[in-house]
């Protein structure tokens, strides 16, 4: 099994830790005095997001995880699993509601995301940072208003709730930043 | 195309450190403390437990780039140099990250006569009027280990309790303290020091802690009135080690204890195996006069003096782009 040792940590280098797999978002080399040095390295789990800290000393090696992000198309949702595709290769892939979580809400078919394997199978799915996605339902909205005020809840097609500007309309298409979960604008047609 | 030849640091750096050397050496020379240079490439090493070291080959002969350049400079005050001091490179295997980089600019001096209080006004001397150009106060603060320990933690570093310890850890949050330091009193100390006191230590001002607990490596002469600590200075700036420095052994018997010591260390730690330096410990034997010793890493100096953040910002080319 491949392993890294201590001076190996960088930033994006994923290990196994606890078995799950987790990728270091920060590695702080500590060496005092004379003394033992360590490495106080911060790590993201990849299967459930939560960060954690952990020390080393130095020398110490943890085992690789075998962990890669690959850009896929979203086929279909089968009621059970989620569907994608390589573009490439056309190799095709499953991801269960929970590798997929929250991200099933921007996903719209044939849109590319990032689909991370480990050991070849999804364990999380991130969507672009963008996507345009139609409103299915959103209370009508005041003739003559252009913007800001308070804006409004609107269903979009995939079930997520974005707060829009009041004039939106049912059917419109509208670009949305899926980091925050906010309107950005109506999509150009 | 990549922009990786560019140098790490910018040019204002590059000027900032050669200010820097020449005040260094305008010091010395007032003081009339003598400049030398040492042999980087050596067929000896130190045996600290917890340094590793580049070793190469010519032929068959194992020859090893130096740690610090400790070592050859008291062979030369044992042959009568007088004081010297010594700005050079040295190379640590495997010490990488914000404070460091495997190869490094050291300056280490060594004064005869002085005694370790001695040595602390003398690096005051030298570093403050620095420090003070760029905005740093005058003032220097002095603390012993044992007095500014408990004053962060609570605890007494001359006396090992594990649940004690683990506590303290605890209440800082580092509650994986035990995997990492077991039942070892002086992984402890290392551990709680450089997680919980260094950070706190004060700030825009030179920081020195003296006296430390004797259970730590190093080649510090024990104290006098209390053989639990060794006369050993650390310094820091902002929270950050500059500086290492001690009342030097002068005795062979001691010396030698010592290498068999922390050569068992290194056994322990599954270090690279390294045999004493015979020739430092026939130099002691021939006599070296009482005399105190301290090495400073300038490009940490340079970080705190020009305000940045990593060590790369103030090297021509860190080891990524070496």
């Amino acid at each position: 099994m491949a392993s890294f040792s201590t001076s190996e940590f960088k930033a994006g280098m994923k290990i196994i830790m606890d078995s799950d797999p987790c990728a270091i978002i920060e590695n702080e080399f500590v060496k005092p005095g004379k003394g033992q040095a360590f490495s106080r390295v911060k790590i993201r789990n990849l299967k459930n997001g939560r960060v954690i800290e952990r020390t080393f000393k130095s020398g110490e090696s943890v085992e690789a995880a075998d962990v890669i992000d690959l850009d896929m198309q979203y086929l279909y949702n089968d009621g059970e699993f989620f569907h994608f595709m390589h573009p490439e290769s056309f190799e095709q892939y499953q991801a269960d509601a929970t590798a997929v979580g929250d991200t099933k809400l921007w996903l719209k078919d044939q849109d590319m995301c990032i689909l991370t394997l480990w050991n070849d199978a999804p364990i999380s799915v991130t969507p672009p940072n963008f996507v345009e996605l139609t409103v299915a339902d959103t209370d009508p909205g005041l003739k003559g208003d252009t913007s800001g005020g308070g804006g409004k809840p609107a269903t979009m097609e995939t079930g997520a709730v974005v707060r829009v500007p009041l004039f939106i309309q049912i059917g419109e298409l509208l670009k949305i930043d899926t980091r925050s979960g906010e309107y950005v604008s109506r999509a150009k047609t | 195309m990549t922009n990786d030849w560019q140098p790490s640091c910018n040019v204002e750096a590059l000027q900032l450190r050669a200010a820097m050397l020449h005040e260094i050496r305008a010091y010395f020379y007032a003081q009339n403390v003598l400049e030398v240079e040492t042999p980087i490439l050596c067929h000896s090493i130190g045996t600290d437990p917890y340094l590793d070291f580049f070793a190469t080959t010519m032929g068959n002969v194992e020859l090893y780039l130096q740690t610090s350049p400790e070592f050859s400079m008291k062979r030369l005050l044992a042959a009568g140099s007088g004081s010297i001091y010594q700005i050079t490179k040295s190379f640590r295997q495997g010490e990488s990250g914000r404070y460091h980089n495997p190869e490094f600019t050291l300056l280490e001096w060594y004064r005869i006569g002085f005694d370790l209080q001695a040595l602390m006004d003398d690096a005051e001397g030298l570093l403050v009027p620095l420090l003070a150009k760029m905005g740093f106060l005058r003032t220097t603060q002095r603390l012993s280990y044992v007095d500014v320990f408990e004053k962060y933690t609570g605890l007494n570093p001359l006396e090992f309790s594990l649940p004690k310890y683990q506590q303290v850890a605890e209440d800082f949050g580092l509650y994986d303290a035990h995997n990492v330091c077991a039942n070892d009193h002086s992984l402890w100390l290392d551990f709680l020091f450089s997680l919980c006191v260094q950070k706190k230590l004060v700030k825009n001002q030179l920081c020195m802690i003296y006296n430390y607990p004797a259970c730590l490596p190093s080649l510090a002469r024990l104290n006098k009135e209390n053989n639990l600590l060794v006369d050993r200075v650390e310094l820091f700036i902002n929270g950050v080690e500059i500086a290492n420095g001690y009342f030097e052994l002068t005795d062979a018997g001691e010396q030698e204890a010592r290498f068999e010591q922390e050569i068992l260390q290194r056994e322990k730690n599954k270090a690279f195996a390294v045999e004493k330096d015979r020739r430092l410990l026939a130099a002691l034997k021939s006599g070296l006069a009482d005399c105190s010793g301290i090495a400073i890493g300038l490009d940490r100096l340079l970080m705190v003096l020009g305000k940045k953040e990593k060590i790369d910002d103030v090297l021509s080319f860190s080891i990524s782009n070496a």
